[in-house]
């Protein structure tokens, strides 16, 4: 299939384009492959924010509070909410597009919504190309929002360059799962709902849990490049008021610094490797098990190995390492 | 074979129609009642008689013998001029009291020209924009010698504005003037979705209007706390009744923080609630609302006289349970929701034309609709004694648990930290929600049964005439709205609307400056865009 | 195409109708047919739901409208699609309408017209064959 009608308007600047190709991206790899492939060059101008926080943080309303300071700043903003797919029916209700303020124009900032889909290795995948496709439409700035501060959010934020959580005052529920899941990559965190009461307390729980982190790192040792990524960014604490709009000057200076910093440090050029090196292992992953189960199922020197496992002559593990030699890749 | 079990029961018989009957709350509902159901019960502490503590069997000792209910057909639909014809013809036919339904862009306080308004001019209600519209309504008609309900909720303290000058003009002061105004905006953040400001200011301008009329148009009921679009937007009959009377004791709570004395303002509330399908569990819902709305204002809210622990209600037939499909079926569902609220004691009735599904109902439909509260009147003998029902073991026992199941829900709002907290959090949309898309699946999958649509359908579609808006009356009103704006003093306008902003920025009661405001013919949009830039608009979360 | 092909629907509110309860309902039920479903909330106008066709590309856009200005909102929102070279979605309107006023909106280009009644899995069959890519 020829994309490159739909890739020289992207390039112009058309968002219907943006659209169709987020589609096909989302939908079919090997169409994904084909784009990214003639895109991939105009990529890289744009700064990536991760933005996440339990239900109720009030995402929404922080997001649409600093992409309009974005949008006054002339800047062009890309916005991707994903939303988890049911793993029971697989569909999914994309609930944040209508939680944003519905009077951006068109031409400053750019909304999708995605499903993640529920599979782990094409999760990150598809908002990855996503990513990279408003990258190549000119934005000088995507947020790519989720829900869930677990594991899962993790991957999700492979690509992004300054990792915001929010939290809100009340409960403690939100520092718990943060502890477990996203902590390792959070730049920033953001107290927001800042006139609600507890909101100091909530500051200080989130220092108390750093402060762990922070002593855990120095009792253990690292080496090397990854030690960079450990290394000197403190990751910040703000309190703001989204509906208010209070405190964001001081947030987006606190971008600012982060961005400085990985550009300064070098940390930014470790990162990048990283993330294409696990960019590529995953889509590595998703070929071979393609393979791997495209040859299952048709080879007939795997029924033969299923024979002999049947008969307990063989053991899935031993059989596992037979088809790596067949597949050529030991 | 029946068998008795050890409690003076019937055991079910194993060759029932379904496997359990369980009504449209979720209640299951028993093969047989006994007075082991209903022996429990106190007269004098639980029923009391009609008129009295805590009022069960009915709001007055007399109820229908005395006077009958108030016919009330809700009614209104292109210009002014047009909607005073179908007054006018309403009244001819025996209506006793009338009804505006208003168009979108009205509810929303939008003019008939703004870009929002397009396409919605005239339809669903009669367009109202300023005072000269709300002249032309009630042209010839003596509001001295009718009450009037209008159903307006963000905007009502301007149309009760225009409803009292319009009185004046035709020589009456405003302490004559009988009717209401919806005027509940908590239900609206529930259900029935024509907010316009957050939930706060909009409370303050409720209670404006509760304190004003207190003292100005004392016949006045300020508020009718309803239940009937918490219904229609997919509730329970259970959570029709808590979510309602919860609002209510939040408007009671809000008007005494104001400093208000319950015994002032608590006679002029009045409720709304829907008549559904189920004919016991919506009479049985009537009696639980008004011994739970008595009981509270006694025990909790200290209310002294009888007038404010009295429930008084207005009814509507279930428009959502009527078909599109065999239209004329409506007319037997009207029926019995009709009854239902008659034996379960309602103050004022509207019934639904058979149509309703289809459009705005046609004349014949309306008169029908009318007709058919003529025969309960007068043919049926529901009217000529008080609460029939009462003592049916049946009655009792499912009153009680009726006000089992809203006591729950009371505490859950109150671990919520009450109305506008739960609001915020989403609680009643969620159980909304929820009740909709089970009753969905219940009919999908026939284990409910609604004939002509999902059994017993006709193969071959009939045609019903049905009522047209022309899409002429958009252009007509905004000409109104246009000549208006040329006779009127801009001048006077703008002075009236930069005080009223500058009063909305205190704490004075708004309604004088609201008043004053279209008094000089400033329009609806214009006051509520006033508003607005005080207040500010509200933004929902949408909840599945 | 992958197996990995979901449909995407928008569900939305044109104009200033308020009674969104079987939009919702339609919202869930398209959900729980394994689709990917976009609500757009109340109070749409015509711009307002293309701007979000365009950035979404749903498969399918069902409008639900029950306060009788389908005659007046539909045909602008066909139009602005066309503007925009948004052809290959299937549109669709629900809710209030009555009988006669279809023709004049299937010369819209909108199709099915599932009003009170309808079974859900109706529309979602509906929906699944009749998507124009």
């Amino acid at each position: 299939m020829d994309y490159s009608d739909l890739i020289e308007k992207l390039l112009n600047g058309n968002s219907r384009a943006v659209a169709r190709l987020i589609t096909l991206v989302e939908n079919d790899i090997e169409a994904a492959e084909s784009i990214i492939n003639a895109i991939y060059g105009h990529t890289g101008n744009a700064y990536i924010l991760g933005v996440t926080g339990s239900p109720g943080s009030g995402k929404s309303t922080f997001i649409s509070t600093l992409t309009k300071l974005f949008a006054e700043q002339g800047k062009k903003i890309g916005i991707i909410c994903v939303d988890p797919t049911s793993p029971i029916t697989g569909g999914a209700i994309l609930g944040d597009r209508i939680r944003m303020k519905d009077n951006f124009s068109l031409k400053d900032v750019f909304i999708r919504s995605m499903a993640n889909r529920g599979q782990l290795g094409g999760l990150a995948r598809a908002t990855e190309d996503a990513v990279k496709i408003l990258d190549a439409y000119g934005c000088d700035i995507i947020i790519v929002e989720t829900v869930g501060v677990g594991q899962s959010e993790v991957d999700i934020f492979k690509s992004a360059q300054t990792v915001i959580v929010l939290l809100v005052p009340g409960s403690g529920d939100d520092i718990q799962a943060i502890k477990a899941g996203i902590m390792e990559i959070t730049d920033i965190f953001v107290v927001n709902k800042m006139d609600l009461a507890g909101a100091d307390k909530k500051i200080s729980d989130v220092m108390q849990m750093l402060e762990l982190k922070m002593n855990y790192k120095y009792e253990s040792e690292s080496h090397g490049e990854n030690n960079l990524l450990e290394s000197n960014w403190t990751p910040e604490i703000i309190k703001v008021n989204s509906r208010k709009g209070e405190n964001f000057e001081h947030l987006i200076k606190l971008i600012d610094k982060h961005r400085e910093y990985l550009k300064n440090s070098g940390v930014l050029v470790v990162y990048q490797k990283n993330r294409i090196k696990s960019e590529t292992i995953q889509i590595l992953k998703h070929k071979i098990s393609e393979k791997v189960e495209g040859l299952i199922h048709s080879n007939p020197t795997i029924d033969e190995y299923l024979r002999l496992v049947m008969d307990k002559s063989l053991d899935p593990y031993s059989m596992a390492n037979l088809i790596i030699k067949l597949l050529g890749i030991d | 074979m029946a068998e008795i079990d050890e409690n003076k029961t019937l055991k079910p018989t194993k060759n029932e129609r379904q496997e359990k009957f369980e009504n449209l709350s979720g209640i299951e509902i028993k093969t047989l009642y006994t007075p082991e159901d209903s022996k429990s019960i106190d007269y004098n502490r639980d029923l009391g008689a009609p008129g009295e503590y805590p009022f069960t069997r009915g709001a007055y000792p007399n109820m229908y013998r005395g006077r009958l209910w108030t016919m009330r057909q809700f009614a209104g639909f292109g210009t002014a001029a047009q909607t005073n014809e179908r007054y006018k013809f309403l009244l001819e036919h025996g209506t006793t009291g009338l009804s505006v339904a208003f168009s979108l862009h009205t509810i929303y306080g939008y003019e008939a020209d703004d870009e929002k308004a397009l396409g919605e001019v005239g339809k669903e209600g009669v367009s109202i924009d300023t005072l000269k519209d709300m002249e032309t309504l009630f042209s010839g008609i003596d509001l001295s010698k009718i009450s009037t309900s209008m159903t307006i909720n963000a905007p009502a303290a301007i149309l009760l504005a225009m409803y009292i000058v319009t009185a004046e003009k035709q020589g009456h002061s405003p302490d004559k003037l009988r009717g209401t105004i919806q005027n509940d905006i908590l239900k609206e953040y529930i259900a029935q979705k024509s907010w316009v400001f957050p939930p706060e200011p909009s409370m303050r301008l409720i209670i404006d209007t509760i304190e004003y009329c207190i003292k100005n148009v004392p016949q006045w009921y300020t508020i009718s706390i309803s239940g009937y679009h918490i219904r229609e937007a997919g509730s329970t009959a259970v959570q029709e009744l808590a979510f309602t009377l919860a609002d209510g004791f939040a408007y009671v709570e809000a008007a005494m923080e104001r400093g208000l004395d319950v015994d002032d303002f608590a006679p002029r509330l009045s409720f709304f609630f829907n008549s559904h399908n189920d004919f016991f569990e919506e009479i049985c819902k009537y009696r639980a609302a008004r011994r739970i709305w008595a009981k509270r204002l006694k025990n909790k809210f200290g209310a002294k006289k009888k007038e404010s622990m009295r429930l008084r209600f207005h009814t509507q037939t279930a428009g959502v349970s009527l078909s599109a499909q065999e239209p004329e079926n409506n007319i037997a569902r009207v029926t019995i929701q009709g009854l239902a609220a008659v034996l379960g004691g309602t103050q004022s009735l509207h019934t639904n034309s058979f149509d309703e599904a289809l459009c705005l109902p046609t004349e014949k439909a309306a008169k029908i609709a009318l007709r058919t509260q003529q025969i309960i009147a007068n043919e049926s003998g529901a009217a000529d004694t008080v609460d029939p029902l009462a003592g049916s073991y049946y009655v009792e026992w499912l009153t009680n648990k009726m006000e089992e199941e809203a006591e729950r829900y009371f505490e859950k709002i109150q671990a919520l930290g009450g109305v506008i907290p739960a609001i915020k959090a989403n609680f009643f949309q969620k159980e909304i929600a929820n009740s909709s898309y089970k009753y969905q699946r219940e009919i999908e999958n026939k284990d409910r049964i609604i004939v002509g649509v999902n059994d017993f359908q006709l193969r071959e579609a009939c045609a019903t005439p049905l009522l047209k808006i022309d899409e002429k009356v958009g252009e007509e009103q905004v000409k109104i709205l246009q000549s208006v704006r040329d006779q009127r003093s801009n001048s006077q306008v703008q002075d009236k609307l930069e005080k009223l902003k500058q009063a909305a920025e205190g704490t004075e009661n708004l309604m004088p400056y609201i008043m004053d405001a279209i008094r000089e013919y400033a329009s609806i949009g214009e006051v509520m865009t006033t508003l607005k830039e005080v207040f500010g608009e509200y933004r929902e979360d949408s909840i599945f | 195409m992958t197996e990995n092909r979901k449909i995407k629907v928008l569900v939305c509110k044109p104009g200033l109708d308020g009674h969104d309860r079987g939009a919702k309902v339609l919202a869930r039920a398209l959900r729980d047919a394994g689709m990917e479903v976009i609500y757009t909330g109340l109070h749409q106008t015509p711009d307002m739901i293309v701007q979000t066709v365009l950035q979404e590309d749903p498969d399918a856009v069902m409008l639900s409208m029950l306060s009788g200005a389908h005659k007046a909102l539909c045909p602008v929102i066909m139009d602005k699609l066309k503007e925009n070279e948004i052809d290959d979605v299937l549109v669709s309107v629900g809710g209030i309408i009555p009988d006669e006023d279809k023709p004049f909106l299937e010369e819209h280009g909108l199709k099915g017209f599932y009003g009170p009644g309808t079974e859900l899995k109706t529309i979602v069959e509906f929906v699944k064959n009749n998507l124009k890519r």
